[in-house]
Formats: C-alpha cells, structure tokens, sequence
C-alpha cells in the first residue's frame, strides 16, 4: 500500500539525507526510511505493514487506509516478528557466526506459541526481522479471516462489491474451502437507509471502522458510529442523524467489503465489466482525479483516483454523480448548417471556413466556455487571433466548502486565461460583445459550450447575429438559434486537458464513443483553424498538444509534453 | 490435466483390427435391417431422438418450488460465456420488495440461441442453480430476433427445479427467528 502511496506521491521525501533503517523482511535485507508521513502528511515513525510494502510483500488488511487514521482493529495484518537479543549489557547477542541473536516474538507464558503484532501499527526498530509468510503467520492470517467470516452471509451473488471485495481476494489466498462453523449465523439488518446515497448492509460488515473514521477526520461529520454489543456489533448513524454530508461516497470505496452500497451504483453493473478510464471530473476547478467505470460505451460510476497533490483518495459527491448527463437522450446528435442546409462535417467546416476568411477583421467574436479543453480554447484563441476577435469566457461560481470543492465551478478557467481566451476576471468581454453585437460591429458569433442567452447576451441581441457558429453538447436556447451547429464531446467522450485552480495541467482520456456525428471539437476546430488561417496544428492530437506546449508561454515554461504529462499531472507556473 | 497418448503397437499401427471393427458394424445393421427388420434411421422430425441424461441441449431459466425466478442477476454466466450469447439486464437501484430477502433479480434476461454453443458453461458457473441446459436440441425460428429468447419464454421453457438446499429461504427463516428475544 505505501510503495504505491509513495510511487503517487508528488511532494517527495525532503532531499536531506533520509534516514534509513535496516530490517530484514522474510529474510532479505532492506533499507527503509525511519519515518513516513501519516495519512496527514505527518511524519510518523514507520511501519511493519508499511516495510513490509517496500520489500515488496504485501501484508493483507483492511481497517488499515494510508489516508486515514490508524485504528488496528481487523487483525489481518497480524505478522509474526523477532527483535536482536539483547544481553544484560544492553548489546546484542552474537551468535557464533558474528551476527546478532533474533528473539522471535512468543507468548510471555508460552514460549513456543509465535506472537504476532498487527503490521499496521507496529513501528520497525533497527535490526528487526519481519516474517510476512512464514508458517505461524499464515496460520494466524488463516485463524482471523476465518473469524470474520463467521457471520458473514456469503451472499456474493447479490453484493455490488464482488469482484473489489477484499474479503472475497483474501478468502481466496488465505480462506478455507469449507466453512467449520456449525452454529447459526447471526443476522443483522440488510437494507440500512443511512443517507440519501447511502445503502448499509450490516451482515456484510466487518467492523473496520473506516467509515467511522473517514467521516469523523477526514469529511469532519462525524456521523457514524458502532452500536450494540459482541456478534451484534453494527454500523449505523447516531440517532436522529443523516450520513448526508457531501462526501458520503467516499465511505463506499474504503469499504473493504460490500457493507456501504452507493445507492445510485446499486444493482446497475458488475464491477468485472467496467472498463476504467483514467480522467478528471470537471465539476469544479479543483480537478479531482478520477476513474470513469464504462461498459458498451455507457458510463456507470466515477471513483476517485489518489492524486496527493490533488484530491489525496477523495471526491466530492456531488462531483461524482454529475455524470448522467452524459448518456441523456437529448443529446445533440446532428451537424448542420441552416444556411446551405448542408448535413455532413466536411461541407459544414468548408462552408463555416469560407465564412469566416471573408469576415472583416473585428467583427468576430468568440465565447468559450471554460469547461472545454486546453486544447480546444488554443485552438478557438488562434482562430480568434487570426480574425481579431473578441474572446471571453463565462464565469462560473458556486460556494466553496475548503476541501474539495472550488468556488469556481468551471474545470478549466486557468486553461482559458493561460491561452488568452479570457483575461484573470472571467467574462468581462461579454458586455463588450453584446454592446458591439447591438452595434451592429460584431455580425458573427462563433460560441462554444454555453448557452449566451443565460450569460449577458439575451435572445434579443442574439437575433441581430448574421452568423452564429455554435458547437454544444446539449440542446438550448443558443443551439436553437444557431445557424451553424456542431454536436461536441462531453469530456469522458475525448482526450485533453484542464488546468486546475492550483494550476495543474492534467489530462483526461477518453472512455466511452461520442453519440450520434459528435466529434471531438479539437478535432473539427483543428480542421478550421488549418482552413481559415492555413496553418495546419496536426496532424493528430499528441502533435497539437505539443504545439500548444511551445505555443502557450505558460506550457513552454513547464516544459510539458503529451507524453510527459503523466496521470497526476503537471504543476505549472502562472 | 495433460492426458498422455499410448503408443500404438505394431498390429494396431497395421489399421486392420480398426478396419475389422468397421466392418463388423457395418454388417450388423446389415444383418438387422435385412432379417430383423429393425431400422437405422429415422423419420426426422416426426420422429425425435431420446436424448440421454446428461446432454447439453438449450439453456434455460428455472423457478423454484415457490414460483420465484432463481436467478439473482449475478451476471457470472453473461462473463462466462465464450460466444457472448447471453445479455443480462440487471434490476438498478429501486429496493424492490416483491424479492424479499434476495434483494435482486435480473431485469431482462436474454439468450441468443443463435450465438449459444450449449457448452454449458452457464449452468457449472451459476451460484444459484437458475440455469440448467436442457434437452432441447432442435431450435428453429424464422427470424433472428425469435431466436433471442427473452426472459419469460426461458422461464417457461425452464420450468420448475425442485432444489432441496433452498438457501434463501432458510437465511429468511433464521432471520426471522432471531427477531424474537428469547432470554433462556
């Protein structure tokens, strides 16, 4: 777990010299740092479950959480160890061939029975030898598992974690085939309503309490908590209480077996279905990282993707179900020009093209929405640049709640100031605009992603516009009017990237085919800007991101590349 | 399991035993069908062959005792099947009450007998024993689409599977006792 946690870590260990410890882990020897920051950044002294990760054994656990408190309650992590032998002189104990004496930890009262320690909160000692699959701790891997297990209902045919199920993954590499308990399984509750997103299956639960922390330090709603006594231990909300906070989900991801249920995931897919497309959610400027689960082109969930940097193992919930949008019926499926009544890409672009190279210089504008891509902002700003066009985009706010979620609700606000699009306050164009529509200036309006008529330039001034250029993903008031129109890709449906508030170019990948003649607009604006200004930014997306990259002082000072650009992103300068 | 093949001895390498095996095959129906009066073939479709116990015919969805539809849209024979054959719609999010304890039960339920290959698959994936391949071997249709059996012509074709372990029912009945406080 900590190899990955340290493998996804932006802010790296501190250059001084680290300091190391020497374990030995199954035998082999391996240097680990003294310390290793806690799930608040903190630096704590570090683990056996965490040196045991580095050694590359993995320990199996499930209350443990790298981002979460630790509470050492499941017992799974129960490995056996051994200390150097310490002589009454305080030295250690040398055996004959000079190397020091290990004390295998035992029972106080029963030398030969192994003791084990729970690897998650054991801190390492130097000269400490771990044993993660020898024979004692098998056996009591195999002893715990087997205990919790005993009221588990087995019911994996109908339970939505199978498949992510770590009880299910443990049972196969340590479980027993054939269950020895003879009595009657206690039943607890099956369908709890924690919350308005929120199923609790209490059967299922194995008492990990990692909800109960999640929601407690890190949401800071504390909410849940365990109530009754011995075998009828069970989750549930302090009375009178809602598990509704904002980040409720969460809970659903760390649960390590199909207790919490996401009442919107509930019963629609079996996760081995789902094909995982690395993204990011465009809910807010804070870009969490996310992972977008898809099957047969139809998107079913996103779940938060670490990112330490970004959003840590989190995401907000209203975030994370702002996806159906995406699969509505009334998506903008057709190309087409009322002008000429053309209905096929080429013709539109090549008639839309001609359009605009006889446009005099300035009486174009262009009104990007901040939730396209880098990409494609670059792109709209080259062209802009090109006619002497008026630029902006639409401000987008909301109330932040200073953790995850932004004031700023649109992903890529820094992506459209950084290619020039709009200046650092957003939309202060848009009365310019309107002023010079109503002027008669400005006949051609080349709008991308909102609808203007909600934003400053009401139907009215809309109706004086000789040429509307629209491109949208939804139908609106402006798609109604335009007289160019062209279906685009939500961002699950494309490549590219945002550039977050902090200032991070991240990208998205596509997961799921554009509906109907969709296409992406980086794709179809390329083409455009090739024939409205003959120069050609392709071929392909990789070649005009890395033209962007040289373009955009902001990139070029980073010194990005498509290929560099990684998962978690690329920290700019601003 | 790697089966190992057996050498051939030299008098089976000769093919003369297997060719005398042939032969007195062929004679026997020969024999039969000329004194006997007995008949090799048979008036298809009038006539049907009696499939034995054990074929892989057409797979079908079964009921229990109860007339409740056994499967519980676990989706492990849609993942499981090499032609991609059957297509499960699962039920969503909605509690439904009428499942009672079993919570869930497929939506939609479709076999396309045109893709099945009847590998039976399905019926030793199922955790639920809701799926069994029957003796159906003879499927004919005059459209595609007939050919894709939704789930209540396979619930109708399946029938009734009298299973004795009734898993559902027994977690339904030892809930239901553990309600009652009992201090003893």
């Amino acid at each position: 777990m900590s190899t990955a946690t340290a493998a996804n870590t932006e802010t790296k260990p501190p250059a001084p010299a680290v300091e190391t410890v020497r374990v030995k882990v199954d035998g082999r020897v391996v240097d680990v740092p003294r310390t290793l920051p806690d799930w608040q950044g903190k630096p704590q002294p570090t683990t056996m479950l965490q040196a045991c990760a580095i050694a590359g054994a993995e320990v199996p656990h499930y209350c443990y959480h790298p981002k979460l408190p630790i509470a050492g309650n499941c017992r799974m992590c129960l490995v056996e160890f051994g200390t150097p032998m310490m002589g009454p002189d305080r030295k250690p104990v040398l055996s004959e061939d000079g190397s020091p004496k290990i004390a295998r930890s035992v029972l106080p009262y029963e030398p030969g029975t192994p003791r084990g320690a729970i690897a998650c909160a054991t801190p390492i000692s130097p000269g400490m030898e771990i044993y993660p699959s020898s024979p004692a701790t098998k056996q009591m891997r195999e002893a715990v598992l087997e205990s919790l297990l005993i009221n588990h209902p087995l019911d994996c045919p109908i339970c939505d974690q199978a498949g992510e199920c770590k009880l299910q993954e443990y049972s196969v590499e340590h479980g027993q085939a054939e269950s020895r308990f003879a009595e009657v399984k206690v039943h607890k509750p099956k369908q709890v309503d924690l919350g308005p997103r929120i199923m609790l299956d209490d059967e299922r639960c194995v008492l990990c309490t990692r909800c109960i922390r999640f929601s407690r330090d890190v949401a800071q709603d504390d909410a849940l908590g365990i109530v009754n006594r011995g075998s009828h231990n069970s989750i549930a909300a302090f009375p009178g209480r809602q598990f509704d906070n904002n980040y409720t989900l969460n809970t659903v991801d760390i649960c390590p077996v199909g207790a919490l249920t996401s009442k919107d995931f509930r019963f629609r897919m079996r996760v081995w279905f789902l094909k995982e497309t690395r993204s990011v959610c465009a809910s807010c400027a804070t870009g969490c990282n996310i992972l977008i689960s898809s099957r047969e082109e139809s998107v079913y969930r996103y779940e938060p993707r670490q990112n330490d940097a970004v959003n840590a193992c989190w995401m907000c919930d209203s975030g994370r179900l702002n996806y159906k949008w995406i699969g509505r019926e009334d998506r903008l499926l057709n190309v087409r020009s009322s002008r000429s009544g053309a209905r096929a890409w080429a013709a539109v672009v090549a008639e839309i093209a001609e359009t605009l190279r006889s446009a005099p210089q300035g009486s174009v504008a262009v009104i990007a929405s901040a939730r396209q891509s880098t990409e494609e902002l670059y792109l709209l700003k080259k062209l802009a640049a090109h006619l002497g066009a008026l630029t902006d985009s639409v401000e987008r706010l909301g109330e932040g709640d200073g953790f995850l979620v932004n004031a700023d609700r649109n992903p890529n606000t820094n992506g459209a100031r950084m290619t020039g699009i709009c200046f650092t306050e957003v939309g202060i164009q848009i009365p310019k605009i309107a002023q010079g529509i109503r002027s008669g200036r400005i006949h051609t309006l080349i709008v991308f992603g909102e609808d203007v008529t909600r934003h400053g330039i009401d139907s009215e001034t809309l109706s004086k516009v000789s040429t509307l250029i629209v491109s949208d993903i939804l139908p609106n008031e402006t798609t109604r009017r335009a007289h160019f129109l062209l279906p685009g890709c939500a961002y699950a449906e494309k490549r590219g990237t945002f550039v977050n508030a902090k200032g991070r170019l991240q990208r998205f990948l596509k997961a799921v085919e554009p509906r109907g003649e969709a296409r992406p607009e980086w794709e179809f604006l390329q083409e455009l800007v090739h024939q409205v200004t003959g120069e050609n930014l392709g071929p392909g997306f990789e070649a005009l991101f890395n033209r962007m990259a040289k373009d955009v002082p902001a990139l070029a000072s980073a010194g990005v590349e498509w290929g560099k650009v990684g998962d978690l992103g690329a920290p700019l300068t601003l | 399991m790697i089966i190992k093949r057996t050498e051939l001895s030299w008098l089976e390498r000769m093919y003369f035993p297997t060719l005398w095996s042939g032969l007195r095959v062929t004679a026997r129906h020969f024999y039969d069908t000329l004194f006997r009066g007995g008949r090799v073939t048979m008036e298809y479709p009038e006539q049907r062959w009696t499939v034995p116990e054990g074929y892989r015919g057409a797979p079908y969805l079964v009921k229990d005792a109860e007339d409740r539809t056994k499967c519980v849209s676990c989706q492990l024979c849609e993942f499981v099947c090499p032609p991609k054959a059957i297509k499960i719609t699962p039920p969503g999010p909605a509690v439904d009450p009428t499942t009672g304890n079993v919570e869930k039960r497929p939506r939609e339920f479709e076999i396309n007998m045109l893709r099945c290959i009847f590998c039976g698959f399905c019926q030793e994936v199922c955790p639920e024993e809701a799926i069994f391949l029957m003796k159906d071997y003879s499927l004919t249709g005059l459209s595609r689409k007939e050919m894709i059996y939704d789930k209540e012509k396979l619930l109708s074709l399946g029938g009734v599977h009298n299973d004795q372990i009734r898993k559902w029912k027994k977690k339904e009945a030892e809930a239901a006792s553990q309600e009652a406080f009992k201090p003893e």
